[in-house]
């Protein structure tokens, strides 16, 4: 598996993680995840075929509880940390592009 | 008179009403503010709220009222851990104007018990690193020796437990977070099994290895908290339905019936020479006072680095792409539409640490290689788990160092992340495999920096586990050592 990552491998994953990153940073960010990635590589070397996965640390199930109303943040108290809102919506630029018709 | 600085003693004192609730509060603050150049541990005061609890804690001692086990006693809390009053920034610029709008579990069952929330401390972004430099208020510096970093992330706990500015503080460890900085400063630091804390209102960083904690200036302090904060709470689903023990009650601990596992991986290539026989003295003197050391295997010990990190960054991908100039937090100006706004509020909002363990766990994730980075991963997390399984039918507990070094100098591993990483080598696996494990205080090394012992037992085996950090303590007094008061003030 090749460990080193190119700029636009970098470009890619930070397109992925919605992160804008200035082209000094894409360098450095690609030195860096190529040294990172490389050490992970060694768990290669393990055998883990017939090795069940751990998501979570206990031996939890699913956890139920009963379908009951509660009392929650009142919505001006949730929206007065919001950047920007227009009554009880959070306000956002345009998430479609128009079509040519 | 000279203010008292343990739990204990402060406690004694308000009880002789040598000292009001409210002098102590106004103490700790003048402290905080005289260390605030120096130290950097706080990042904002509970100014308001905190001497209002005081007074109310004067005036219910003074009616005879009943009171809670901590009444009257300051407490810290990192600022990952929200609270219902001023803000809760997590050290990043993407939440520097957030109101957090409720108090965490943890935070409201210290305050039912009487304790006051003084200030929140100061961390590396979202508890992203391992010297609390990566905040967005600057590094908190390192009481013994101000050109060395508190460690991290819950650096600000740490050195302000260590400086005597508050006798507690809440820390939170994903993978060494209240270990390694308790080490670094010389003080105790508590890290209880996943489940035994409500991570309710502790803001998400890996969420299967992220949990509350203590930090205090010595195991029967840190264990009275410790059974103020524990207990199942149906807003974390995850938080464990047991019942939970009076640790402090129960500390007693003859270290005759004790056996104590020692992995010699622990001590090899990398570790300092100081700190190996720092360590190795503290096994040594468990050993003359009856505890039988047993040697261990860890044979996965040298894959938890790697597993740690894959899976810490994965889970961060996920949990922090709730930051999206959205709902709250940093709004980036002038984004043309969605997804401009999401990648410019991040590119602007999340400190690089933060932007690069994000990067990680998305690669990881991501199409073509979760399979080979993330779903590997995670089967080697069983691999680890398994070791401990089996040294845990063999011992109670297993000492080691806490990290591979004291503290080091600020800066020296900013430009190398992955140096930075190693650096948790010792304290990874206790978070994978969901173990309590603790850091105490057993030397300085030549510098005059503290070195720690780790100590880990299986999970929900806390009572065993302080009680033989308490028993160490009993017999050695590495931890009534203070930093000078001439570095910090």
């Amino acid at each position: 598996m090749s460990a080193s990552f190119n700029e636009a491998q970098v470009r890619q994953v930070a397109h992925l993680a919605r992160l804008n990153l200035s082209p000094e940073r894409l360098v450095e960010f690609g030195a860096q995840l190529s040294k990172i990635v490389g050490y992970f590589d060694m768990l290669q070397e393990l055998d883990t075929d017939d090795v069940e996965p751990t998501a979570h640390p206990l031996d939890l199930t699913d956890v139920m509880r009963n379908d009951v109303a509660q009392d929650t943040l009142a919505v001006e108290r949730v929206l007065s940390n919001a950047p920007d809102h227009d009554g009880t919506y959070f306000r956002v630029p345009k998430v479609l592009q128009q079509e040519d018709a | 008179m000279a203010v008292p600085r343990s739990i204990q003693a402060v406690l004694e004192a308000l009880e002789r009403k040598e000292l009001s609730a409210v002098e102590l509060v106004r103490d700790t603050l003048e402290r905080i503010e005289q260390t605030k150049d120096t130290l950097n541990a706080v990042v904002s005061l509970l100014l308001d709220t905190a001497l209002e609890a005081a007074r109310r804690v004067d005036e219910a001692r003074a009616n005879g009222a009943p009171l809670g086990p901590l009444a009257g006693i300051p407490v810290a809390v990192k600022d990952n851990i929200c609270t219902g009053y001023g803000a809760t920034t997590c050290g990043s610029r993407i939440l520097a104007d957030f109101r957090s709008l409720y108090d965490a579990c943890a935070v409201e069952r210290l305050k039912r018990a009487g304790a006051i929330v003084v200030a929140k401390t100061n961390l590396d972004e979202f508890g992203m690193g391992s010297s609390c430099e990566h905040s967005v208020f600057g590094a908190t510096r390192n009481p013994w020796s101000l050109d060395r970093v508190a460690g991290g992330s819950s650096g600000g706990s740490a050195a302000a437990v260590a400086a005597r500015l508050v006798p507690v503080a809440l820390g939170s460890d994903t993978g060494g977070s209240i270990r390694q900085p308790a080490s670094y400063c010389g003080v105790v630091g508590v890290k209880p099994s996943y489940g035994r804390v409500s991570r309710f209102g502790l803001v998400a960083y890996a969420s299967s290895l992220d949990q509350i904690g203590v930090i205090a200036l010595n195991v029967e302090d840190a264990a009275r908290v410790l059974s103020v904060i524990a207990g199942h709470d149906p807003r974390d689903s995850t938080s464990v339905d047991r019942p939970v023990p009076r640790y402090g009650d129960q500390l007693a601990c003859d270290l005759s019936g004790v056996r104590v596992g020692v992995c010699e991986d622990h001590f090899g290539e990398g570790l300092d020479e100081e700190v190996a026989s720092g360590v190795r003295g503290a096994i040594d003197l468990l050993r003359e006072h009856g505890a039988t050391l047993v040697p261990i295997a860890l044979p996965h010990m040298k894959y938890a680095t790697a597993c740690y990190y894959l899976i810490a960054a994965s889970e961060a991908s996920s949990n922090l792409a709730r930051y999206d100039g959205v709902h709250y937090g940093h709004r980036a100006a002038g984004a043309g539409d969605i997804v401009e706004l999401y990648a410019a509020s991040r590119g602007e909002g999340l400190g690089p640490e933060v932007q690069r363990r994000v990067m990680l766990g998305t690669h990881a994730l991501s199409s073509g290689y979760h399979d080979a980075y993330y779903l590997k991963a995670l089967k080697v997390r069983t691999l680890v788990k398994r070791d401990f399984q089996q040294a845990f039918e063999q011992v109670d507990v297993i000492a080691s160092p806490v990290a591979p070094t004291t503290a080091f100098r600020l800066g020296e591993k900013l430009g190398d992340p992955l140096s930075m990483y190693l650096t948790d080598v010792y304290t990874v696996s206790a978070n994978l495999a969901g173990l309590c494990a603790a850091s105490v205080p057993v030397g300085l090394d030549s510098r005059g920096l503290p070195i720690g012992m780790q100590l880990q037992a299986a999970p929900f085996a806390e009572a065993r586990l302080l009680g033989v950090a308490h028993a160490y303590q009993r017999e050695s007094d590495f931890h009534t050592l203070a930093p000078p008061e001439s570095i910090s003030t």
